[in-house]
């Protein structure tokens, strides 16, 4: 038997290697012939520790929140026993997060050893590379690869074959392959899990990829904010290496490839391609005006291809299963799937990855549960600071490019941020705002100051001290930023305001003309008063920092409005419930 | 020894730990990253010193790293204390109340962003996202053991961490 222990980030944040610790110890303590393995992010991150026990590969039960002192049971009833802890097995209900999915990316995180090259070999890992190099031609992958449809995982939606067909057709003495691991928005962290679950099935889309476009060197361009994804990609490089399937004459083919990592240093702006590779030569991330493009003139002047991880991954499915199958799946426009981290007021959050053109209400409410607490649902943020809030309304819109980019949102790198009722849309305006105009990287005038004045005047409206014209105003700044900015970053930089002016023009309004944040957020927007349910225990009254509650033991106490700062202390001191912010 | 002026530019007094790097990467084109990460690596922080010494044995102008150094969030001018808390601002987060975790960190610890407690003991920065969303609110803790990450943080919470980890550092000096 074995026992396998979900780690990646989410779960050794919740505390794993000590749950896996402590299966190693007990397992050892009772000489059980038991192997304790680990795994990459099954996608139930509100799960984790998830701890799985396999008959070779036959799944028999998964546990869930296993924490360590936990793990006695386990072993005790089902390692020794042979009885399903039921107790703390998974539900229905929850496994029902994966079944409504549709795995192509994932299809081994949570299910492989992510640091054994064998265990992706087994799963038919390197058998498209091998395909590719010795049945197929360039010119066929690339052709495979039209066939499926896919288009750029990482934002823009670009069709992949069309990147490679032009890296191959520019001519060059040496070639580039670049993989765009630096995932930058905040709230997003599918890539994450692809390096840290399976790292493999990234490095042969790569080689594939390299060996379309006649690239002979690779450069995985990694967050540095992500150690245990840089960790296994080693682990991995130098697995795929000594397997022979990174190097010089792969399959006898004549083709020689090898990769290496290049750490990022933490700058949003490098998501634009030609800021990365003024990064990859170490200078200052900056744009640069196209063309020439990076397919012509790229790393160190040669031609060169930058993917997104997902993308790659994608690519051994379509080369193994051929790209008519990758085709079938989601819409006429929008091939395949897509993964989705989906976070923020939602029951079930997690890694979910969806075909193509599911309707937003299906995810939300059908894998993700509904909104935590059982709140209203008010809207969904996606593309993270790029992107846009798609309102409650329009829960039924297909999750695929065309429709997502009709709402004014973008499908973007695969963030899904849930709001409810409590979240002040004018609120997440500025902070997508406050992003922005820190990661600006200054080149462009209208980006560098531009959004700098959007955050002022979003920030005097969320303190109260909103103008009549400010709407208009914003509006006005957000078109001539998207028109007088060269790259991406300040193209885009203004749709989370223009989207929340857009469906959420009241919640602005209220601001601005009648003081109120509706979603009692925004604090100097707030009332607090204490209701009847005061029971005069007088705690709310020694936290205040003012001085501003009074009233005797026992008694109805009262805020004086003229000294309160509204900090909320005495909200978060009331054992009662009884005081009520407006 | 640069002979223009004291900045000891070239000379390696100090920076011995750092001699592997900078032959490894001293000479390779594009490699200033690189090495200015694993200089953070070693010293906690990029001091003028390390700049310029880094700039007599690569021949890059201090200007420029510099100029790298500031634009990267990732590199620190400042040394920083012996715990570097990482709290992340990410978009669940802040829809889960970073900011509220934020305040109770400052208050617990009196200092702000980028700031450092006078005792060395802790640093705060806060950091873009730390992916770990779906535990949100959350932040990683950095010290010379490693790091460790806490998620779905309260007020409460937090405090009890940091007041964790102030015991083991005060028992620790004893």
């Amino acid at each position: 038997m074995r026992v396998v222990v979900g780690q990646g980030s989410c779960g050794v944040a919740t505390g794993a290697r000590k749950t896996s610790a402590e299966f190693e110890r007990l397992i050892a303590e009772a000489g059980l012939d038991v192997t304790v393995e680990k795994t990459g992010c099954i996608g139930n991150c509100y799960l984790e520790p998830i701890v799985d026990v396999y008959d070779g590969d036959k799944l028999l039960s998964r546990y869930v929140q296993i924490q360590p002192e936990k793990a006695a049971d386990i072993v005790e009833r089902h390692l020794k026993g042979g009885e399903v802890v039921s107790e703390y097995a998974i539900s229905e209900a929850d496994e029902r997060f994966l079944t409504g999915q549709r795995r192509i990316v994932l299809r081994n995180a949570g299910v492989i050893n992510p640091e054994s090259i064998e265990a992706y070999m087994a799963t038919g890992g390197y058998k498209a590379i091998e395909k590719a190099l010795k049945e197929m031609s360039p010119e066929d992958v690339i052709a495979e690869m039209k066939v499926s449809g896919l288009r750029g995982r990482g934002g823009a939606g670009f069709p992949t074959w069309f990147k490679w067909d032009a890296a191959r057709k520019n001519r060059g003495d040496m070639k580039y392959i670049v993989c765009n691991a630096d995932e930058g928005d905040p709230g997003a962290f599918m890539d994450r899990a692809v390096l840290e679950g399976d790292p493999h099935s990234m490095l042969e889309g790569m080689i594939i990829g390299g060996y379309a476009m006649g690239a002979s060197e690779g450069v995985i361009y990694v967050r540095a904010e992500y150690p245990l994804a840089i960790h296994r990609l080693e682990l991995a490089i130098d697995q795929a290496r000594e397997k022979g399937f990174l190097g010089n004459d792969l399959f006898g083919s004549g083709f020689s490839f090898d990769i290496r990592i290049k750490a990022g240093a933490g700058a949003f702006v490098c998501g634009e391609e030609t800021a990365l590779i003024a990064s990859l030569e170490g200078e200052r991330g900056m744009p640069r005006l196209k063309p020439p493009f990076p397919a012509e003139k790229g790393f160190w002047q040669k031609p060169t291809n930058i993917n997104n991880v997902e993308s790659f991954a994608n690519v051994p499915w379509i080369i193994l299963n051929g790209g008519e199958a990758f085709g079938a799946i989601g819409t006429a426009q929008s091939k395949g799937t897509k993964v989705f981290a989906l976070a923020g007021k939602i029951k079930k959050g997690g890694l979910v990855e969806v075909p193509m053109g599911l309707p937003l209400r299906d995810v939300i409410y059908g894998i993700g549960d509904g909104i935590k607490n059982d709140k209203a649902f008010k809207a969904v943020q996606m593309g993270g600071p790029s992107g846009g809030c798609i309102p409650a309304s329009l829960i039924d819109t297909p999750v695929d490019y065309e429709n997502i980019t009709k709402t004014g949102a973008i499908v973007g790198s695969g963030g899904m941020i849930v709001m409810d009722e409590t979240t002040c849309m004018v609120d997440m305006a500025r902070y997508f705002l406050d992003f922005t105009r820190k990661e600006s990287c200054g080149k462009c005038a209208y980006c560098r100051v531009g959004t700098k004045r959007m955050l002022e005047i979003l920030e005097r409206i969320t303190a109260g001290e909103g103008q009549d014209g400010d709407i208009e105003l914003l509006v006005e700044l957000a078109e001539k930023i998207k028109d007088g900015s060269m790259c991406g970053l300040g193209q885009t930089a203004p749709n989370p305001v223009l989207t929340t002016i857009r469906y959420f023009r009241d919640e602005y309004e209220d601001h601005i003309y009648r003081k109120k944040c509706t979603a009692h957020s925004c604090k100097p927007l707030l009332t607090f008063t204490i209701t009847e349910d005061c029971k005069g225990c007088t705690l709310c009254a020694k936290n205040c920092p003012t001085d501003a509650i009074s009233g005797e033991r026992r008694e109805l106490h009262v805020i004086d409005q003229e000294k309160c700062i509204k900090c909320g202390k005495c909200e978060e001191s009331c054992k009662f419930a009884a005081i009520l912010r407006d | 020894m640069c002979e223009n002026c004291d900045c000891k530019q070239g000379d390696g007094a100090g920076f011995a730990a750092l001699d592997p790097v900078l032959e490894k990467y001293g000479k390779v084109p594009g490699s200033l990253i690189t090495i200015l990460q694993k200089t953070q690596d070693i010293y906690g922080y990029l001091s003028v010193d390390a700049i310029n010494h880094i700039s007599g044995r690569t021949g890059v102008k201090p200007a420029k790293i510099y100029g790298v150094a500031t634009f990267y969030t990732q590199f620190r001018l400042k040394p920083i204390g012996k715990n570097l808390i990482m709290l992340c601002k990410g978009t669940a987060c802040h829809v889960n109340g970073a900011d509220m975790i934020e305040e109770a960190i400052s208050e617990f610890l009196g200092v702000g962003d980028g700031e450092t407690t006078e005792d060395g003991l802790f640093t705060l920065n806060n950091v873009a996202c730390l992916g770990c969303c779906s535990l949100a609110p959350v932040m990683m803790v950095k010290s010379a053991e490693g790091e460790e990450t806490f998620g779905n943080l309260t007020k409460d919470k937090v405090k009890a961490v940091l007041a964790e980890i102030r015991q083991r550092e005060q028992e620790a000096a004893v």
